[in-house]
């Protein structure tokens, strides 16, 4: 099993939503975050004085899948989270050693 | 039925106003009086909770109640002072050219029949108590996110009764600047030049926030600070219009005046944004909106249409370019920039309206200088009461703080403090629980 973390722009998470579920994939957990990778800031403008802000808003999202659906997954959420322009956001892939479903009891991928 | 019913009611009035008159010019005016009632809780609004909401947007969430409360005392508070010496101060009868004495302290004889012209003296009191109220509150801007409750309750309630009170003794109680013949309809130094002031002597003094002119200061709410702007707008035709102190064409007048001023403040505001910066704020729009109805404000009586435009754009212009300046270039940390918008534009319109008012502009007339006066003995009459209001009220501020600090051990919260929030640090409760 591995968790994907991916961090993208916020308005694109519907897009990202419906690429999943098209793969099977059934549940996933979004996070409103704040930061900056090669985007930087930007600047808000207020009474007339501009002032950079570091921290941008992203979305974080998480989802956490079979081995065999890792690539699948990963490939719709860059094709469905691009846009071309600099701060499309990241992913991440980590190995993931346990997955519990609290009501059940159940583990591993039939947790998923 | 209900025809006829108007028809004996007006035939009863007529026959009531064939009826010779026995009293004398100070029989009451209902008319004039309901105006002056409703103009009393007009500008009581513009500050609960007109201001408080416009203030408390601009300040970060940890910050919020405090603002809040801040307004909330000074309104408490100042009110009791008002009944206790501040009326007898301002208004009292005494023949002194600066106050008023304490022959009214507590209300001494006014009664459910006592007169201030037509309207019952009561009504006057009250009208002009909310004025005693805003002009601390506006103060507030200057301190927010830093100061300690009972130095900003101490420091605005004297300053209140020694600032405020005689000033408006001497400008509308019959003191000396209002028989030199100073146009303040409303209180362009009474009110704006007194808080601007006040306000600019206190940000000096209080020092800046700990992370002053960075991006963590930025206002939290603006829907709140819009909202509360909206509330400034309308409240100030009571204050403009009803210190006609009468249902009459000067209300009328500087209703109107005042309206345009605040549109044409707004709008100049937001078009140097878009030239300068490529969009127009919202705290922009309502920021210049303040600065038009401060302007216009001891203007309100004097100008006609055309001359409020003038006004408007003067207040809009200058007020931008001052705040800019205060707090970019000289770097004084005046938060919520009271001098810049109340203290400058009281002093743009003071100066105005000694121009303005002349009814040989053409199509920006105004409605006539005194008898006696030219423009330029108006302007030398605008610039003595406008000096003398910045000189005493920015002395009597410095000396009052230091006092206050003293009795208060320091004005200011300290540091560990300041990064929690007033909000806890003032207290002990938070504005937000999400």
């Amino acid at each position: 099993m591995k968790l994907i973390t991916a961090i993208i722009k916020p308005f694109k998470s519907d897009d990202i939503r419906e690429a999943l579920s098209d793969l099977g994939v059934s549940g996933m957990t979004l996070t409103e975050v704040k930061g900056f990778g090669r985007q930087k800031g930007h600047t808000e403008l207020y009474r007339g004085a501009e002032y950079v802000i570091d921290f941008l808003p992203k979305v974080k999202l998480e989802v956490a899948v079979e081995d065999s659906l890792v690539d699948q997954v990963v490939e719709a959420i860059c094709k469905a989270a691009n846009t071309g322009q600099i701060g499309d956001g990241k992913i991440f892939v980590s190995n993931l050693e346990q997955t519990i479903r609290i009501r059940t009891g159940e583990t591993g991928n039939d947790a998923l | 039925m209900l025809t006829k019913l108007l028809n004996l009611k007006s035939l009863s009035t007529l026959l009531l106003l064939m009826v010779p008159s026995v009293a004398s010019a100070q029989d009451l005016s209902g008319g004039n009086t309901a105006w002056i009632l409703t103009s009393t809780a007009l500008v009581l609004f513009m500050t609960l909770p007109g201001l408080s909401l416009f203030y408390g947007g601009l300040v970060r969430t940890k910050n919020v109640l405090s603002v809040l409360m801040q307004c909330f005392a000074i309104a408490v508070v100042i009110s009791i002072l008002w009944l206790v010496v501040g009326y007898s101060i301002a208004f009292g009868p005494s023949e002194s050219a600066y106050w008023g004495g304490l022959s009214k302290a507590l209300f001494n004889g006014v009664n459910i029949n006592s007169m201030s012209g037509d309207i019952p003296e009561t009504v006057f009191a009250s009208f002009q108590m909310t004025f005693a109220i805003i002009t601390p509150a506006l103060i507030v801007g200057a301190f927010v996110e830093r100061i300690k409750f009972s130095a900003m309750l101490l420091f605005t309630s004297l300053w209140t009764l020694i600032v405020y009170f005689p000033i408006a003794n001497w400008v509308w109680g019959g003191g000396w600047l209002g028989q030199m013949g100073l146009i303040d309809f409303a209180g362009g130094t009474v009110v704006h030049i007194t808080a601007g002031v006040g306000a600019l002597v206190t940000a000096i003094v209080i020092g800046p926030r700990k992370d002053f002119l960075s991006a963590s200061t930025l206002p939290h709410n603006l829907t709140m600070s819009f909202t509360g702007a909206a509330m400034l707008w309308v409240g100030w035709f009571g204050f403009n219009a009803g210190s006609a102190l009468a249902a009459d064409g000067a209300a009328g007048m500087a209703m109107f005046v005042t309206h345009i001023s605040a549109a044409t403040g707004a709008l100049t505001w937001m078009v140097i944004e878009w030239l300068k910066f490529g969009k127009p704020s919202g705290l922009g729009a309502i920021t210049g909106m303040v600065a038009g109805l401060a302007t216009i404000t001891p203007a309100s009586g004097s100008v006609g249409p055309a001359g409020a435009l003038i006004v408007g754009l003067s207040g809009g212009v200058i007020c931008y370019y001052a705040t800019m300046y205060l707090k970019q270039t000289v770097k004084i940390d005046d938060s919520l920039d009271v001098f810049p918008v109340h203290g400058v534009g009281g002093m743009v319109g003071t100066f105005l309206a000694g121009i303005l008012v002349s009814g040989n502009l053409g199509l920006f007339s105004g409605n006539g200088l005194p008898d006696g006066m030219t423009i330029g003995s108006q302007v030398g009459v605008q610039l003595t009461g406008i000096a003398a209001t910045v000189i005493y009220t920015a002395i009597v501020t410095f000396v009052l703080l230091k006092v206050v600090g003293a009795l208060t051990s320091g004005i200011r919260i300290s540091e560990e403090q300041e990064q929690k929030g007033c909000d806890i640090s003032d207290h002990d409760e938070k504005g937000y629980s999400m």
